[in-house]
């Protein structure tokens, strides 16, 4: 897990456990949960734009010299980009 | 000097509930109802109540309406019944996470199968670990003070919870009863503007209703029980300035005849006046027998009903509703519970009565009782009864 800087005990929950600061949620580092992470082959690249386009965590994004790569903090290593990458420039492969 | 009315309790509870100043209701229609959210609406199309009336496609649409505008700071009210109160089963909880302040009407009908509507309590037994504060009413103007006095609560700046008031189907909602309204200014009054602790606007965004893992979820419950527990100091605060206003007075749990009985009887709604009259008839008798009607459902009294119980050496509970294959009633289960540390405590029996709208006669209380008062307590067991079932 992700070290939250979140209220320790019940007392310090907010009534109703209301997140009074907007955008809070970008802390919560979901790319722990991850088993598998997405590795591109630039070489085979087109720059479509596919593997932004499905990305259901919305992490991957397009670099300065216009291919992608996703953000391992947010990345749940789902496989969704490699699965849609027809000219299969991205491949998943086991973590650790 | 407020007036005294006959009117249907429904009607009166709608009448009441318009004097609360809400700023939006939102109730489904299609039976089992109640003419609560009926008259409501003809109120609010008159224009006697300045209100947003929320036509919804259903009782789960219904209560997720009003969650949403209390979310905004609105005051807000629901009514509904046995199948709508179990198709909003699921929102339930959220509610009383979110710590939103609602009020809700209950006209306590019979679930199906088979299908019945008529009164008694199996809507909202399940209902019951839902978080909610949950009261009883026994009569028509208990029925009007209540569902006044459950916005004071429930907005309460210590509470910030749902609240439902039960209210007997048919046996109260339908029936017309002598009721008084409080005066509109006394219940402005009593009754301020809500000051929510949050509010979801654009210019000032906030986030209700968050993910929580397994981290955090503990927590969040713990929070959420001892709101419902604390509450108990703002209710009996509630019912306190009530009584010094309006002159009527509330407790989490309270007695006829009690005083000096061997065998008290514990009902719970609408049936606590036709006990009255049993007790009554066997005190003439010279039969020590005294009636304790539970008002607090949730939080539940425990410190009154011990106080009360164990000073019997028989207590009968009744129930109208049936936790299948459990201990028998869930009324008798919590006062089991609520006993089982005493050093002395009474034989407790309990009958399951009323079920599906059968009627419970002023010779089934006398009956029950005699039948109690006949039994050998050194024997008595965890069994339950269904009185008067057909063998």
């Amino acid at each position: 897990m992700t070290k939250k800087n979140g209220p320790a005990g019940w007392q310090e929950i907010t009534t109703g456990c209301v997140v009074l600061r907007p955008g809070s949620a970008s802390e919560y580092h979901t790319g722990s949960w991850r088993s598998q992470r997405p590795i591109w082959d630039n070489s085979k690249c087109i720059k479509c734009g596919i593997c932004y386009v499905f990305c259901p965590e919305g992490c991957v994004q397009q670099t300065e010299d216009g291919f992608f790569k996703a953000n391992m903090d947010y990345c749940k290593g789902c496989g969704i980009c490699a699965h849609e990458c027809w000219p299969r420039a991205i491949k998943i492969v086991e973590e650790g | 000097m407020a007036k005294r009315v006959g009117m249907e309790v429904a009607l009166a509870v709608a009448e009441a509930v318009g004097q609360c100043n809400i700023d939006m209701a939102a109730v489904y229609p299609i039976t089992p109802q109640s003419h609560i959210g009926e008259h409501l609406s003809d109120l609010v199309a008159d224009g006697k109540i300045d209100a947003e009336f929320v036509t919804v496609e259903s009782e789960h649409s219904a209560i997720s309406a009003i969650i949403g505008a209390s979310g905004t700071g609105a005051r807000v009210y629901t009514a509904t019944s046995s199948q709508g109160l179990m198709l909003m089963h699921e929102i339930l909880p959220i509610a009383s996470a979110m710590r939103l302040p609602l009020v809700m009407g209950i006209a306590n009908r019979a679930v199906s199968g088979p299908l019945n509507i008529l009164n008694d309590h199996s809507d909202i037994m399940p209902q019951r670990d839902s978080g909610w504060i949950s009261m009883f009413v026994e009569n028509g103007q208990e029925a009007i003070d209540l569902s006044i006095q459950a916005f004071k609560i429930a907005e309460h700046k210590d509470v910030n919870l749902p609240v439902c008031v039960n209210i007997d189907g048919f046996q109260l909602t339908h029936m017309v009863e002598p009721v008084e309204f409080p005066d509109q200014e006394l219940v402005d009054k009593f009754l301020p503007a809500r000051v929510p602790f949050a509010t979801l606007h654009p210019s000032n965004p906030v986030t209700m209703g968050a993910f929580a893992m397994s981290d955090y979820f503990t927590e969040i419950m713990k929070a959420k029980d001892e709101a419902l527990k604390n509450s108990k100091k703002t209710i009996l605060a509630v019912w306190d300035e009530w009584a010094k206003i309006f002159g009527r007075t509330y407790k989490p749990v309270e007695t006829y005849k009690a005083e000096g009985a061997d065998i008290l009887l514990v009902t719970m709604g609408s049936m606590g006046e036709t006990a009255e009259i049993a007790i009554d008839e066997l005190r003439e008798k010279g039969v020590a027998a005294g009636l304790v009607k539970l008002r607090l459902w949730r939080p539940f009294p425990f410190a009154e009903i011990k106080e009360v119980l164990t000073k019997a050496k028989k207590v009968l509970v009744t129930d109208r509703a049936v936790s299948f294959g459990g201990p028998g009633g869930p009324v008798c289960g919590e006062i089991k519970a609520a006993l089982y540390h005493e050093a002395v405590k009474p034989a407790i029996y309990n009958y399951i009565i009323g079920l599906g709208g059968r009627d419970v006669r002023v010779s089934d209380f006398t009956s029950m009782i005699n039948q109690v008062a006949a039994a050998d307590a050194s024997k008595v067991t965890d069994t339950y009864e269904f009185l008067g079932v057909r063998e």
